[in-house]
């Protein structure tokens, strides 16, 4: 019975319904979008890391110690049997780590000089760019992020100072042949790369590598020597640590969101359930209990929520769904900032963030709807139906 | 008699706190109602008129004295009790219509059988010749704002003796009307109380109500001067 008269009254009160869906919806939309750019960016962030630098894992040389360049200089041998059969059947790629001095425009600057086979595929890098440079003798590639720390440009050579494996410093002309453009600033700030054979001469360390890269699939090999594996959960933990550490900040965000949706439904639910207290007063007078006053006025409340979610679909869902299949362009580079950050941002709506959301938007519309009655219906009939307002 | 009666007030008290104070609205009102009345209750504005009609309709509690509608003393029974003794066995008449906006007339008529969970198809046979009743059956699509003051008038009325109550208590229900819409709703009204021998109280100070009661209950600063019995209503002549 209360069904059939709350849904009376939502279409029989056209515009004030469309009203309130219309906000409630809106309030969906704004919380799933926000959320869902969020989890989108940090998804982002974690899919390029794995695309451009871990694929399916790593070996690493047991010096080898990505955040502490000293290590670098002693980490590195020649590979174990079997990560090299990997590397022969192009599963897998090495790679040669070590502390550089570059001389761009004069200046000094430490970097990362790594060594890599410009023919690998495993990892989203081109590394093709540093192929058929004969007449060059130390063909570069760089990240967008360093070239402009060092203001090279494509073509231009700078003075590249490293220790070799005999503790010799030694110097020679690398010539930038591409600047590549990478959402990872792991692989760009402070990065220089150059093919593997010519960084194993120049280091002379031949044969040799620090870590070893294979692709996704690969299983464990059984003679790793003394190299130490490292699967993607082991790579990617940074990450996770990062975007667990940042729970709590997108929890708030979270709320936020959810608290602005609530104050605008509370206003567009109390505005129209209070400008009704004459209708209350005549439905008791008529003979409709308190309690069941409240549970039609809940009710309408309740089905808002759901007619709020079907609007929501209906004039959003294709915004969403623009937005979830081309992203939104960002306006700034903030890979420069040190922050893996897509050129385009896409939202990732989860499951578990539309149940959540619907949930808690159907909650909140629902006490929304429930106070503001109970407390017209605890008001004497003679009152309500005079249309004064609850105090 | 005391088959007949409707309602029954004893010693009836209503004090409105005002401020620090206590106003008293109705002092030591004694009455008694038979079925098939139509009774007006006249008198100024703050005599008390809707407030005895209200505490009658169980939508406000006596201060002090005993209140029996329809055989049920409202002392003692609780809210949900006093809405389940409107809902089946009272109609409600309201100076401002009090139609539901959103509602057709049908819908507005409709709804106290929904209340009553009445089934669909004797619904619509019970709105239907209520609508008819008021002579409204052309305009049962409409909404209230649709109709004219008249119109909105007789959706109420319809409204309050679809479900055939024992007893209609109406406010004021021809105040907002002309003259000639006052007589009409008048004429319906007494119409339907021939032939439902339903009981009509009815709060007014219109003259144009007095020709058709059958009993005037004169009220002055909340108590009651004078109780007339007519035997041959003007209006009726």
């Amino acid at each position: 019975m209360l069904l059939k008269i709350a849904l009376k009254n939502l279409l029989g009160a056209r515009l004030r319904t469309f009203l309130n869906i219309l906000v409630t919806a809106f309030s969906f939309f704004l919380i799933l979008f926000m959320s869902a750019m969020y989890d989108g960016m940090l998804q982002h962030a974690k899919q390029v890391t794995m695309d451009t630098e871990i694929a399916g894992g790593a070996y690493w040389h047991p010096e080898y110690d990505p955040m502490d360049p000293m290590t670098f200089e002693d980490a590195h041998s020649a590979l174990p049997t079997e990560v090299e059969t990997l590397v022969d059947e192009k599963k897998a790629f090495p790679v040669l780590v070590s502390q550089a001095s570059i001389y761009p425009g004069g200046r000094i600057m430490p970097a990362i000089m790594k060594g890599i086979p410009p023919g690998q595929n495993i990892v989203n890098m081109p590394t093709d760019a540093l192929f058929g440079y004969e007449e060059i003798t130390l063909p570069v590639l760089i990240g967008k992020g360093m070239a402009s720390d060092t203001k090279l440009e494509v073509g231009d050579a700078f003075t590249i100072r490293w220790l070799d494996a005999d503790r010799t410093y030694d110097a020679n002309e690398g010539t930038v042949v591409h600047i590549m453009d990478t959402e990872n600033f792991k692989l760009d700030i402070g990065h220089i790369w150059i093919p593997l054979n010519k960084a194993q001469t120049m280091l002379a360390m031949e044969g040799e590598a620090t870590y070893v890269t294979y692709e996704k699939g690969v299983p464990p090999v059984l003679d790793k020597g003394d190299w130490i594996p490292r699967d993607i959960n082991y790579l990617v933990q940074d990450m996770e640590a990062i975007i667990e550490a940042d729970k709590p900040g997108a929890q708030v965000m979270y709320l936020i969101l959810l608290a602005l949706a609530a104050m605008g439904i509370f206003n567009a639910q109390v505005l129209s359930i209070f400008r009704r207290g004459r209708e209350i007063g005549t439905l008791m007078a008529i003979g409709m209990t308190r309690p069941r006053v409240v549970g039609l006025f809940t009710l309408e409340g309740g089905l808002n929520a759901v007619l709020a979610a079907v609007a929501t679909l209906i004039f959003f869902g294709p915004i969403l769904w623009y937005f979830g299949e081309f992203g939104i362009p960002l306006p700034i580079d903030y890979t420069e900032m040190g922050m893996i950050m897509a050129k385009r941002l896409v939202p990732v709506y989860t499951i578990g963030l539309v149940v959540s959301t619907t949930i808690l938007v159907s909650i909140i519309v629902l006490i929304v709807s429930y106070i503001p009655s109970r407390r017209i219906a605890r008001m004497k009939p003679t009152d309500a139906l005079r249309g004064k307002a609850a105090a | 008699m005391e088959n007949n009666g409707v309602i029954t007030i004893n010693n009836l008290v209503k004090r409105f706190p005002v401020g620090g104070d206590f106003f008293t609205a109705l002092k030591n009102i004694d009455l008694t109602l038979n079925k098939g009345e139509f009774t007006g209750l006249i008198g100024p504005s703050g005599s008390g008129k809707t407030t005895l009609l209200n505490i009658i309709g169980g939508l406000d509690s006596p201060t002090e004295g005993q209140v029996s509608v329809l055989g049920q003393a409202l002392n003692d029974t609780s809210h949900g009790e006093r809405a389940r003794l409107r809902r089946k066995h009272m109609g409600f008449i309201f100076q401002s219509y009090n139609l539901l906006p959103v509602y057709t007339v049908f819908e507005n008529v409709e709804l106290p059988l929904i209340l009553n969970k009445i089934d669909k198809d004797e619904r619509r046979s019970m709105v239907e010749q209520a609508i008819e009743s008021v002579g409204l059956t052309d305009k049962m699509d409409s909404r209230p704002n649709m109709l004219s003051g008249g119109e909105c008038q007789r959706t109420a009325i319809a409204r309050a003796i679809v479900h055939q109550p024992a007893l209609v208590l109406a406010d004021e229900p021809t105040a907002n009307l002309d003259a000639e819409n006052s007589h009409h709703i008048m004429k319906i009204l007494s119409n339907l109380n021939q032939e439902l021998s339903t009981s009509f109280i009815f709060a007014t100070h219109d003259e144009k109500i007095m020709a058709y009661l059958r009993r005037i209950i004169h009220l002055d600063d909340g108590e009651i001067t004078e109780d007339e019995i007519i035997d041959n209503p003007k209006a009726h002549d």
